[in-house]
């Protein structure tokens, strides 16, 4: 197919591709809104560079208590949530809706439905992202996990999310290719899923403006905060990201999917099986057996589906490979993507009761959320990212060495987190439970397990620094990108041609 | 173009039914989704599902109510979870195991997801008054090697009687049993209660007021997990109703607020929620 894009407008001019859909019949010429992919962009680079510098505060306070400066604002309990949620909301959720509102508008070859709403759901998507910045550091909290947020923010995440569903579904309805690609159903999982799951778990009686509690008391409350919980992970951070994939990776690898059928089956099985997996974070618990049960065979479970998403991307790459050599988009594509088969292998293992009695509470579990945050997620955006620049300002990238550099700091920092987090993991989880030849704790002093873990916090804050340095080069070389840097207006070759 | 695979393949039955109708598709995923949160959630509103709750669990004070609210402001479920595991080395390390009879009056719930330090379920009781104020003040004062924040701003902000009573009455209008919540009682009951610990605090010749942040705090990390210690005790005994309220083996000076702590379901003594003693399920 053969189009021109210039600025922010994107003319197809190829009547052969028409053919092969009825819906798209008439060779109209389609305008995208590209604007509105360069804000989500810009606020994607922004976000991940505020979540992952307060990630390394935070790590560093574990080392040194006193980085938190003796202030109420940035203590630890108080920036956790910050970090998460930056790294979720702000960071995730941006990559989303960049690569959603690019590849939606040029799968279903029709502009956006409504450009208000486009720009409605930046910029409140944007408040919000300040509000939680603002809240969090003043202790202004629902102290569950990833739902941090006061009622009043709540209610505005509920309220943008319905304008983009609304500008979502409107423009799939208003489409001229009647087929839906993969990817789409994975956005749709995402549209919906996520306001089912944000506004029961949020369902609470205010007390002030700022403070609120929960409708569901104790376990009930903490079954659904974990409903909630792991299907954010399942939602949020895997299904939008692997629609991502389903897109850009055949894009960049320019080959098609490999399998057409593997795609439908692990599309339903995921969706039908990760709802299920919230109980496995309330194992040990006083919560029912079968609850229990129920969660620990699911999450068994979603290990099929969840390497039928890996392989598929992974076996796109066919015939393709040599390109992985000299290409930094596959090379963070192929990362990507192996981290998400190890995390997803990784956490079925980490849900059977056996080796959950070792894992949970311990540093294992930071390790295996940071395989998948750091491995799956963030790799995949940077390939995303590196892959729109120089399509969305139409040039090259202004130091496209900098791209395998930063490549190799997040790989090798990557590494480092999780397999000090291993380590620590292991260490506190097995002196937790020592027993000595009397029966009685081998370690009854619990700062004495604490000072066991040192090392591995500072092999980890090196682990985040390295990742974090990367991700500035990314953020500069985007600067001098936008800016013109060198070679000014030359078309990136040779793949804007193909757009 | 190349990701569009497929769209040269013969039709199969599921691409003209459901890959090109959003609506049926969107509709299809709604259900796929609803279903494993329908299976696990809904039967835990039945009562019977799950264990029964413990009888003696009774509300937080107001007092204990504004300290679990500045727990929740500080983020300490961060790094200390609330739930004692059945298995051995965690009896031993942190006592009974957390039964979901005890959890019924936590809103949010605090199991927590990390132990960066140690679990709390089981704190109360476990050290004086005066070891927790040193200890928030400089965690290492008391903790040798420990990597806690020191929390110095709780010695010296205030709780607010007015700002707790809208705490008390949002508890109330979700069914918690308190009864006769006016700002006069609360802040009666937020006295009395904070006057115990300021006068078992002040025997440790430390110095502070009864509306202290610290104070709040003290008054919630002291009750956590006694009422359900009580009732498992109870119970061991057979049905032997020996054990007194607070009476438990270690000693500490805060058994006094446990006798006429605002919570006492027969006595109000001057508090401000009185609170009826049940706990017939979740409310």
């Amino acid at each position: 197919m053969e189009k021109s894009e210039r600025g922010g407008v994107a003319v197809m001019t190829d009547a052969r591709e028409a053919k092969l859909e009825p819906f798209a019949r008439s060779p109209v010429a389609a305008v995208y809104d590209d604007d509105i992919v360069r804000k989500f962009f810009g606020a994607t680079v922004l976000w991940a560079l505020v979540g992952m510098l307060v990630g390394v505060v935070v790590a560093l306070q574990l080392v040194w208590p006193a980085a938190n400066g003796g202030v109420p604002y940035t203590s630890f309990g108080r920036l956790r949530p910050l970090h998460t949620n930056a790294v979720i909301f702000a960071f995730t959720g941006n990559i989303c809706f960049t690569g959603i509102y690019y590849s939606l508008q040029r799968l279903l070859k029709v502009r956006m439905w409504s450009d208000t709403l486009s720009q409605l759901h930046f910029w409140g998507w944007q408040a919000i992202i300040v509000l939680a910045a603002v809240t969090l550091p003043l202790g202004m909290t629902q102290a569950k996990e990833y739902a941090e947020l006061i009622w009043p923010i709540d209610l505005l995440i509920a309220v943008v999310w319905v304008i983009f569903a609304v500008n979502f579904f409107m423009t799939i309805a208003r489409r001229r290719v009647q087929h839906l690609y993969v990817a789409i159903w994975f956005y749709i999982s995402f549209v919906i899923t996520i306001p089912v799951l944000h506004i029961v778990n949020s369902l609470a009686v205010p007390a002030t403006l700022a403070r609120s509690y929960p409708v569901f008391a104790g376990l009930t409350d903490g079954l659904v905060q974990w409903w909630y919980g792991h299907n954010a992970v399942g939602f949020f951070l895997t299904t939008p990201l692997l629609g991502l994939m389903y897109y850009f990776l055949p894009r960049a690898a320019e080959r098609p999917v490999y399998s057409y059928r593997l795609s439908i089956v692990h599309f339903w099985a995921l969706v039908f099986l990760y709802i299920w997996a919230g109980p496995h974070h309330l194992l040990y618990s006083a919560l029912p057996e079968w609850a229990q049960t129920l969660g620990m065979v699911f999450s068994i479970m979603l290990l099929a589906p969840s390497w039928g998403g890996m392989l598929n991307g992974l076996l796109t790459l066919k015939g393709a490979w040599d390109r992985v050599r000299t290409d930094p988009v596959l090379k963070f594509m192929v990362v990507a993507v192996s981290f998400y088969g190890m995390a997803t292998f990784e956490g079925p293992l980490m849900s059977i009761r056996a080796v959950n009695g070792l894992a949970h509470y311990t540093n294992w579990v930071i390790g295996h959320v940071h395989s998948g945050a750091l491995g799956w997620v963030g790799m995949i955006s940077f390939a995303v990212l590196y892959w729109l620049a120089p399509r969305l300002w139409n040039r090259p990238l202004a130091k496209p060495g900098w791209a395998t550099t930063h490549f190799w700091l997040a790989t090798v920092g990557i590494v480092l987190y999780t397999v000090s987090m291993w380590a620590a993991g292991l260490t506190e989880g097995l002196m937790w439970r020592a027993v000595d030849g009397a029966g009685q704790l081998q370690y009854p002093n619990f700062t004495e397990i604490v000072h066991q873990l040192q090392p591995f916090y500072v092999l980890r804050l090196a682990g985040g620094v390295l990742y974090l340095t990367g991700a500035v080069m990314m953020a500069w070389n985007f600067v001098l990108t936008a800016r013109g840097g060198r070679g000014d207006s030359i078309p990136s070759s040779p793949a804007t041609a193909t757009v | 173009m190349s990701v569009q695979n497929g769209s040269e393949k013969k039709d199969h039955w599921h691409r003209r039914l459901l890959e090109g109708r959003v609506g049926l598709f969107a509709v299809l995923t709604t259900v796929v989704i609803s279903i494993g949160g329908i299976v696990e959630i809904v039967p835990m509103f039945s009562v019977r599902a799950g264990p029964p709750p413990l009888e003696g669990v009774t509300p937080y004070s107001p007092l204990e109510l504004a300290g679990r609210d500045i727990y929740i402001r500080e983020g300490c479920y961060t790094c200390h979870s609330q739930m004692v595991r059945p298995m051995r080395a965690e009896l031993q390390r942190y006592g009974e195991w957390t039964r979901a009879g005890e959890l019924v009056y936590d809103r949010p719930f605090q199991l927590g997801s990390r132990r960066i330090g140690p679990d709390l379920q089981r704190v109360g009781g476990k050290y004086p008054d005066a070891w927790h104020y040193e200890h928030m003040r400089e965690p290492r004062s008391t903790s040798p090697g420990s990597i806690m924040p020191a929390y110095p701003w709780l010695l010296t902000r205030r709780i607010d009687a007015r700002d707790v009573t809208r705490s008390v009455t949002a508890m109330q209008r979700m069914g918690v049993p308190y009864m006769g919540v006016t700002e006069e009682t609360v802040a009666s009951s937020l006295r009395t209660q904070g006057g115990i610990i300021t006068r078992s605090l002040a025997a440790m010749n430390i110095e502070t007021e009864p509306d202290r942040e610290i104070v709040a705090l003290i008054a919630y990390l002291q009750r956590l997990g006694r009422d359900g210690s009580t009732a498992l005790e109870r119970r061991a005994l057979d049905g032997t109703d020996g054990a007194a309220p607070g009476s438990d083996a270690s000693g500490d000076p805060h058994d006094a607020v446990r006798g006429q702590a605002p919570r006492n379901p027969h006595g109000p003594a001057g508090a401000g929620s009185e609170v009826s003693g049940t706990t017939a399920g979740q409310p």
